[in-house]
């Protein structure tokens, strides 16, 4: 099932360093691409369905297009390698085993838009990660890759890293701006979007890591060949995260459009130990959960997951099994998003809080089954109510558990109501 | 969460070393506003003292050219920057999804009983702090560890006896 189209060079021995890469065929496509319009690249990219692989799947060609065209303004990219949805790990591998396939493809997307200056946002825990993309930076410039021509071209291009220091919010793209222009990481309403008004009131393109490192593969081979991996409406290839309870977890190329349960028992080796399946989350701890019923005819693809209430997101599939306490889970989750709430919004800021307050007071035993309707009723005050969509992050899945595991609330409620009877008897 | 709303006066004058001033005057090239070398000048500081003090955020600002209240805003915000002295080896454990599911529990435990510190505390002497953190994105390798930004993957109490153990 795995394929090698952006983890090609993953396994090679010193890939990540410039002679290495080269002999490999990286940065081999600059000659072409300077022969090409930037609108054809443009074209070539919408072509190729390419959709952003930073959780929402917008088109990337698409989202290049909207730039405003004859404005008398500097046009910047920035490239958000944030990482911080639970579950997703993905764009790391990139960073250090192929970072001259993603400073590629930063090059073209520039060429595309126009663009001179482009930032790569890096979450500040990537302590190593973020020498050995520096690293790879400085041997780009030294070869003439990145400066004022690239490749000996008539163009300029700088690209410089950003370190974000601990905030998941910052992956939201106007967070990411915010942070970049040395504020907190709070996001703006958008309209206007950034690709109008983004980065220091500039047109800004903002693109996953994993987007932009697939760009190299569709300049090299063409949108026909990047869309015969894939389903026609969801092309290509994916970094898929397995973690949980699976045998063999792990980063794994393949192509979209795979049946789940399938992945999980050929790719992934199966539930862990030999255990059953008790629920799988699809795409990142914000996507809704998934039983294994629903998860019968289940495919990673865009479309199948939204036809099954769900959302395709980074790609990092969480297998719970048996054993799993679904309300400890959502305890768990509820702690992480209340956690990186940036505090602006007060349905997210407070509700998010209520929210743990309550399944904590379920688990402790001193809960009833209003708590629990209450529960689905602060998610829906709170889901779209706020400038970003951190909050429905965490209440489109706690309602999904809510929903399909209430009889694991209720539990906890009889539970407690019963040894509280005792406790009056006794 | 310990109190990220206030800053310790050291009572000592703070500055770049040569070697961050240098990195300071490359990167400070590369924005078109002064105001988006906050978050790097913060890294800087941090790197060199370990720490970011009342004195370091006056600097900053001065060396901006902004207000002191905008780095103090960064400063407080982003989790990463430390507003005391933290342990000489300072052990981040995720407690988040994946991590959890594969018994993060266990290397808390171990390490509360260990060291006799609970999450989010200084040891006396100074050789330890423990916090833990949100996902690290190691999330296949669960459970991790970082140890002075090392990651260390697929943990257990076994090797964690072993890293314990090269720890000065
Ligand atoms: C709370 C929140 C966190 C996000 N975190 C990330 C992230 O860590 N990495 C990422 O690429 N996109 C993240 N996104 C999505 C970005 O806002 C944005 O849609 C994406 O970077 C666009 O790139 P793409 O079109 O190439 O996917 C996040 C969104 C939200 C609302
Ligand atoms: S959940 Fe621990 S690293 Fe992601």
């Amino acid at each position: 099932m795995e394929v090698k189209i952006l983890s090609a060079k993953f396994d090679i021995k010193d890939a990540h360093m410039l002679e290495v890469a080269k002999q490999h065929g990286a940065y081999s496509q600059l000659d072409k691409l300077f022969s090409m319009e930037p609108v054809a690249v443009i074209e070539e990219v919408k072509n190729s369905g390419l959709r952003g692989r930073g959780g929402a799947g917008f088109p990337a060609g698409l989202k290049w297009s909207f730039l405003p065209k004859g404005l008398n303004k500097p046009v910047y990219l920035t490239v958000n390698s944030d990482e911080s949805e639970p579950a997703t790990f993905k764009d790391r591998y990139i960073l250090v085993r192929d970072p001259h396939m993603m400073i590629e493809g930063i090059i073209i997307c520039c060429y595309a838009i126009g663009c001179h200056d482009a930032y790569i946002y890096i979450r500040g825990e990537y302590t190593s990660q973020v020498k050995a993309l520096q690293k790879a930076i400085d041997e780009a410039y030294a070869a003439g890759y990145l400066g004022e021509k690239v490749a000996g071209h008539d163009f300029k291009l700088d690209v410089t890293v950003h370190r974000g220091a601990g905030a998941y919010i910052c992956g939201e793209e106007t967070a990411l701006l915010e942070s970049i222009e040395g504020k907190k990481g709070q996001p703006r309403s958008k309209p206007p979007f950034p690709a109008v008004e983004g980065l220091y009131g500039c047109p800004t393109i903002i693109n996953n890591v994993q987007t932009i490192a697939s760009l190299p593969y569709i300049i090299e081979n063409g949108a026909a060949a990047y869309k015969q991996y894939g389903t026609e409406k969801s092309p290509g290839t994916h970094l898929f995260g397995i973690s949980g309870h699976v045998n063999k977890p792990g980063m794994y190329e393949l192509p979209l459009g795979l049946p789940i349960l399938d992945v999980i028992e050929k790719v992934a080796g199966g539930v862990l130990n030999g255990k059953k399946l008790k629920a799988i989350i699809p795409g990142g701890s914000s996507t809704p959960v998934q039983t294994p019923e629903d998860a019968k005819d289940l495919t990673l693809d865009y479309e199948s997951m939204a036809a099954h209430k769900t959302m395709f997101g980074s790609g990092g599939i969480v297998v719970l099994d048996e054993t799993v306490d679904i309300v400890k889970l959502v305890e768990n989750l509820a702690q992480f998003y209340h956690h990186e709430s940036c505090g602006q919004c007060t349905p997210c800021r407070e509700g998010l809080g209520w929210i743990l307050k309550i399944v904590k007071k379920i688990l402790r035993g001193d809960g009833t089954s209003a708590d629990i309707d209450l529960l689905v009723e602060l998610c829906d005050n709170i889901e779209m109510k706020t400038v970003c969509v951190l909050s429905a992050a965490c209440t489109m899945p706690v309602r999904s558990y809510l929903i399909k595991f209430r009889h694991e609330f209720e539990a906890y409620v009889k539970k407690g109501a019963s040894a509280q009877a005792n406790v009056k008897q006794g | 969460m310990s109190d990220r709303s206030k800053l310790i006066v050291t009572g000592k004058p703070f500055r770049f070393d040569q070697e961050r001033d240098a990195e300071f005057e490359r990167l400070v090239k590369r924005y078109p506003t002064r105001e988006s070398m906050i978050l790097p000048a913060l890294w800087l500081t941090q790197e060199q003292e370990g720490w970011i003090s009342a004195e370091a955020i006056a600097y900053i600002a001065d060396r901006i050219g902004t207000f002191a209240s905008q780095v103090f805003e960064c400063a407080t915000f982003y989790t990463m920057y430390n507003l005391h002295p933290m342990g000489r080896n300072h052990i981040c454990i995720c407690r988040t999804l994946s991590c959890w599911l594969r018994g993060k529990q266990e290397i808390v435990d171990y390490l509360k009983n260990e060291l006799g510190l609970k999450p989010g505390e200084i040891g006396a002497d100074g050789k330890f702090s423990l916090e833990e953190v949100e996902c690290l994105g190691h999330c296949g390798t669960a459970p991790v560890v970082q140890v002075n930004g090392e990651f260390h993957e697929s943990m257990d109490v076994d090797k964690l006896k072993s890293l314990l153990a090269t720890l000065k």
